[in-house]
């Protein structure tokens, strides 16, 4: 599946494409097929979202989604190096999902 | 707050066009370096990014217009290119062209560019902000304007 | 330490202003992400990979311990309550807002910093010897020179844009602890046979993916004539360079290009143009300058002795603290390496107590280093041990000093958008793997720097451990590299070979370095051994 991400531009925070809008939250990805590059221009000169792009991702096993490159896995979770600062500071398991 | 600031010229509110020059506009067509040195005749000459400037040494009592393009605004060659020609002793028009940003544009009047046609309009409300931005300079350029270190020692400045 | 006058004020004051109209533009939509890049890049805003990230200068790695608490306070205010020390003796915060960057620099200036040209195609902030105005082995304090160069280069209309980056480096001592010849641009003060002070120039280095290290161009430049100098080497560049890669426009390709004796020729030819112009500085202003930098109020009459009866504080004080030039003081190196934490991260509450420490004993001077430690340059003796007490109160006692702990590591992919690999974690695991401290103590002086991919920002090319991390068909892999030095006998790290992942990287680096401990002669570095027995010396131990 494509998915599309970016930054928020005004606060830089990583965003995944729900399908209407953004959401910080890389279990909203929504595939966008072959729609990517009309969605990202539409939003990009809406200056919602700062330097989106596609990426190829995957369902997760385990429920969400799965971006295939490391780097966006880290995006969506958060610094591997400091789990408090992630959107699951909870969770100590985490962060194996990014590797 | 630069005290005398920095005024755009009046034909710049009217036309678009940025000239601060009081002088006749040059009507003829700028031609390449190496035209411009094999032809006699000829008072305006384009300056390309590459282009060595200080070829036009010899010849430069006919110029009276120079054109510097810049293709892109990160190409910076044209700043050295401007301020080495005011080293020279050139006081004709320099004209900046291409892709300029108008966050640029007071570097480009400190090397000695006095005119601007970029491929995209200046905003002139921003040109205006620019250009008075800062009420010093830390060095000197082409512009004349008096470095801190000399209205630090007013005693050893002459001017 | 220099202070601003209202010259230096407003202009600092009129970039933040600046800022906060281009930031105003982008955000209203007057300017594409393209056009605005480049402009904050000029200002240290990056985007990185979780937010965007802003780059503060530390002039020369000097400040005090007002500018620390106003570090502490943007690190709780604006970011997530801590900062990273980079190995360019900046500071950078991770999680900054764009609407609210102007508000940061704003706060900044308040207390005489900023962000002016901490990364774009610009002249970075000039680093040195951390040890300046202390080291009992300089000339004379180099900052004085440095802080002339800031202002020389501030704002350079003729070089609005360079071709690429250009870093430049001062120091006053044979020793180089600025890893020098790895800059663009590298300054050495030195004396001549008739007692004059000038520089050696050295041109032209750089790490990135194709490392150079600096020439010496000019054995002798009288000082006065440095801006003349300075701009011919610039113009050089600028006017001569490639434009069609970014890859290949930092200046060490254009002088590789040409060659050394025709940049050379060229760069001499521009500046006697230049010196003709006179538009150097005179010795009034540098004189007003080096006003700033007169040594503090030394007492006379110290004690040289220190208690060390504590046995852990006796090993603190063999490892992080080293000679001062007055009697009775000493310099204390602050370790950011604690085993198995982020090399170069330091909480608010630490720069906060690092700002007491240098108002109360350090007359309120704080260095930092581009090993990403932290100085306090005049401590006196007999205070050493309440400050190794505070320090290691809060975290901050690590005696790791040039250890195999002691690692450089760029943020790698768990912050650069950059990065092909992290780098964090596999510090925190050959840190972990030697963390006893016997151990290092018996290996000695050993360099591991780690960078996640090919910009080297982590140094590995200088590493006399290196590392470097690579994207291997979309997972992460590691490169090591053997014998490289930042020192005065700067040298290039080779690779020992085919990759690594991230658990056979560490054991490939203690493979390295129990053969360095099998071979070494008495008193040999690391680097020495490997300088002596070369890759092959090495090669199967590691490999097998």
């Amino acid at each position: 599946m494509k998915i599309l991400t970016g930054n928020d531009l005004k606060n830089g925070r990583v965003v995944w494409w729900d399908g209407t809008g953004w959401s910080i939250h890389i279990e909203d990805a929504v595939d966008v097929g072959d729609q990517a590059d009309a969605i990202l221009a539409r939003e990009d000169a809406a200056r919602r979202v700062n330097g989106g792009y596609a990426i190829d991702a995957e369902p997760d096993p385990a429920g969400g989604v799965r971006p295939a490159h490391i780097k966006d896995r880290i995006r969506a979770y958060g610094p591997t190096v400091r789990p408090d600062l992630t959107l699951k500071p909870a969770d100590p398991t985490a962060g194996n999902w990014v590797i | 707050m630069a005290d005398s600031g920095n005024p755009l010229p009046q034909a710049a509110q009217d036309t678009g066009a940025l000239r601060f020059r009081d002088d006749a506009v040059p009507d003829e067509p700028a031609v390449s370096l190496d035209a411009f040195l094999d032809q006699a005749n000829s008072f305006s000459v384009r300056i390309e990014a590459g282009d060595d400037v200080r070829r036009l040494g010899p010849v430069l009592d006919r110029v009276r217009l120079v054109e510097i393009d810049f293709p892109k605004f990160r190409d910076g060659r044209g700043f050295s290119s401007a301020r080495i020609l005011r080293e020279m002793g050139y006081t004709g028009e320099i004209k900046a062209t291409g892709d300029v940003l108008v966050d640029l544009v007071w570097f480009m009047r400190r090397c000695g560019f006095d005119s601007f046609a970029p491929d995209m309009p200046l905003n002139l409300a921003d040109v205006e902000a620019a250009l008075n931005r800062y009420p010093h300079v830390y060095q000197e350029a082409a512009d004349g304007a008096v470095p801190i270190w000399k209205l630090r020692h007013p005693d050893l400045a002459n001017g | 330490m220099y202070r601003y006058d209202n010259y230096d004020k407003a202009m600092v004051d009129a970039r933040v202003a600046e800022f906060r109209d281009q930031t105003r533009r982008r955000v209203e939509g007057h300017l594409t992400d393209d056009q605005f890049k480049p402009l904050r890049l000029k200002n240290g805003l990056y985007l990185q990979l979780h937010a965007y990230m802003l780059r503060v200068a530390i002039p020369y790695g000097t400040f005090n311990s007002t500018q620390m608490r106003k570090l502490a306070h943007i690190a709780r205010k604006y970011d997530r309550g801590y900062g990273h020390f980079t190995t360019r003796q900046n500071i950078q915060y991770n999680w900054i807002k764009l609407e609210e960057a102007p508000d940061i620099l704003a706060e900044l200036a308040e207390v005489e910093m900023h962000a002016i040209q901490t990364s774009g195609e610009s002249i970075r902030n000039i680093s040195a010897d951390q040890y300046a105005g202390a080291a009992a082995d300089e000339i004379m304090d180099p900052r004085p020179w440095a802080e002339m160069i800031r202002q020389m280069t501030t704002f350079m209309p003729e070089f609005s844009y360079l071709p690429r980056k250009f870093k430049i480096a001062v120091i006053a001592s044979e020793a180089d602890r600025a890893a020098l010849r790895w800059h663009d641009f590298a300054l050495r003060l030195v004396k001549n046979d008739a007692g004059e002070v000038g520089f050696q120039v050295f041109a032209g280095g750089g790490m990135g993916r194709t490392p150079f290290i600096a020439y010496e161009i000019r054995d002798f430049l009288p000082t006065g004539q440095i801006l003349s100098y300075l701009q011919a080497v610039l113009r050089t560049w600028n006017r001569n360079a490639r434009r069609d890669n970014i890859h290949k426009q930092r200046m060490k390709i254009l002088v590789h290009e040409l060659g050394e004796e025709e940049f050379r020729r060229q760069v001499e030819e521009e500046f006697q143009h230049f010196l003709a112009m006179g538009e150097d500085f005179p010795q009034a202003e540098y004189d007003r300058i080096a006003a700033y930098f007169t040594p503090p109020p030394f007492e006379s009459g110290l004690s040289e002795e220190v208690d060390r009866s504590d046995p852990d504080f006796a090993i603190w004080l063999d490892r992080q603290v080293v000679a001062h030039k007055a009697p009775g003081y000493a310099i204390v190196n602050i370790s950011l390496k604690p085993i198995g934490q982020i090399p170069g991260d330091i909480s608010a509450d630490q720069m906060d107590l690092v700002a007491d420490l240098a108002e109360r004993y350090s007359f309120d001077e704080i260095r930092a280093t581009h090993a990403q430690n932290l100085v306090l340059p005049h401590v006196r003796k007999r205070d050493l041990y309440a400050v190794w007490t505070a320090l290691n109160e809060a975290g901050l006692g690590e005696a790791n000093l040039d250890l195999v702990t002691d690692i450089i590591a760029c943020p790698g992919l768990d912050y650069c958008s950059l990065a092909n690999a992290r780098s964090i974690p596999v510090a925190q695991k050959i840190a972990e793997r030697f963390a006893d401290q016997d151990r290092q103590r018996d290996l000695g002086e050993l360099k591991i720097k780690i960078s996640g991919c090919i910009n080297a920002c982590g140094h590995h090319h200088a590493g006399n451990i290196g590392i470097l991390g690579v994207d291997r068909k979309g997972s992460e892999s590691y490169q090591l590299l053997l014998g490289g030095s930042g020192d005065e006998v700067t040298s290039q790290a080779k690779i020992t070979g085919p990759g690594f992942d991230e658990a056979g990287i560490v054991d490939a680096v203690e493979r390295a370095v129990e053969q360095y401990r099998r071979i070494r002669q008495p008193g040999e570095r690391f680097v020495d051994t490997y300088r002596r027995v070369g890759m092959e010396g090495f090669k199967e131990a590691i490999y097998g």
